[in-house]
């Protein structure tokens, strides 16, 4: 191995003889264009509805619920496609969102949803991680294309007004705290989404061990 | 005889069809002949006003005065009570869900909603700007009791 890698250096170290020193450069940047073009058209050919929805447990799942919702149609014509809201527009954000993605490669080679039953008992968790992403990233998905400074509250009814001025406007809140289950249909719930205001699931539970 | 109950019979008949044909139900389709597609009315546009309306009669379950498009109430998930519940309120402002929805049949409290008040538009509902179908004479209880103290002289 060590070998391998010294006649390796060694070749690389050495001056072409053969080629010349326009053909080599020429070469190089041709090869960029190819190599970086291919990388990128790749990348952005993972990141389109057609190619989340090839398989079907987007298909059937997620996609189905979509298409009931004002981000599919509505009076403007104007589509927010899975990687819209799920992949980070700005490139570092969006490699880093892709490489943890392979993970998702995994779980479709072992059919971890395979099915409309493991995907229901999965959903929880898999709505968690959307929601502790948008948190984290103060909604950063949304905002894309929902921004604070175009959002004129004259337009919208009393009470989207009232709740953007008291609670976005003031970074009190970020869109995905109240704006949940608006593309796709909320898991199982329970008694946490009737609990905006209320103590933690530890405080309640430490006051009842006592 | 018998060509007398039938003559009868045909005159019925003929009668009982051209009144038939005049009285023209109201139904969906209107006078549009069976083969061709009637033109549906214009969807009405949901009241999204968010002013409180009036109850025609103390237990009328109130109105929604807003759009409630897209709304999820099944086994997973309420958003109704996201706002309405008794925990949400402080921040959302929204008048709280009655302290009956928290009653079961036999008037006993339950620490969460009932799951028989659980699905909200099963009586609450949205109102929308269509114009009603049919004239509605109600009155509401306030103006039958002005009535009855105005008319009380002259009746009794």
């Amino acid at each position: 191995m060590l070998g391998f890698l010294k006649r390796l250096w060694a070749t690389i170290r050495r001056p072409s003889v053969h080629y010349s020193l326009g053909f080599l450069t020429m070469g190089g940047f041709v090869m960029g264009i190819v190599f970086w073009g291919g990388f990128n058209t790749a990348l952005e050919l993972t990141n389109t509805e057609t190619f989340c929805t090839s398989c079907h447990e987007m298909r059937d799942n997620v996609y189905a619920e979509l298409k009931t919702t004002i981000h599919y149609t509505n009076r403007s014509g104007v589509r927010a496609t899975c990687p819209d809201c799920h992949v980070p527009h700005d490139w570092t954000n969006k490699i880093a969102r892709k490489m943890q993605a392979s993970k998702e490669v995994w779980g479709k080679i072992f059919g971890t949803i395979s099915t409309r039953e493991k995907f229901l008992d999965k959903r929880l968790e898999l709505a968690q991680h959307e929601w502790a992403r948008l948190e984290a990233n103060d909604s950063l998905e949304c905002r894309n294309c929902h921004s604070d400074e175009s959002m004129d509250i004259t337009r919208q009814s009393a009470r989207a007004a009232d709740f953007h001025q008291r609670l976005l406007f003031t970074g009190e809140k970020t869109c995905i705290d109240c704006h949940k289950g608006i593309a796709h249909q909320l898991p199982d719930m329970g008694q946490a989404s009737l609990l905006i205001g209320a103590g933690s699931a530890q405080e309640v539970s430490s006051y009842l061990d006592r | 005889m018998k060509r007398k109950l039938s003559l009868v019979a045909a005159l019925v008949l003929a009668v009982a069809g051209s009144a038939m044909a005049q009285t023209s139900i109201a139904t969906l389709r209107g006078g549009t002949p069976l083969n061709t597609e009637s033109e549906p009315p214009a969807m009405a546009k949901e009241i999204n006003s968010d002013l409180r309306q009036v109850r025609n009669y103390p237990e009328q379950p109130p109105l929604i005065p807003h759009k409630i498009d897209g709304y999820q109430i099944d086994l997973n998930a309420n958003k109704c009570l996201s706002c309405h519940s008794r925990a949400a309120v402080e921040i959302s402002q929204a008048p709280m869900i009655s302290i009956t929805h928290f009653m079961n049949r036999d008037n006993q409290f339950l620490a969460s909603v009932t799951p028989r008040r659980y699905f909200c538009n099963q009586c609450h509902v949205v109102q929308t700007d269509a114009r009603p179908l049919v004239e509605n004479g109600f009155v509401d209880i306030d103006q039958v009791l002005d009535y009855v103290k105005n008319n009380q002289g002259s009746s009794d």
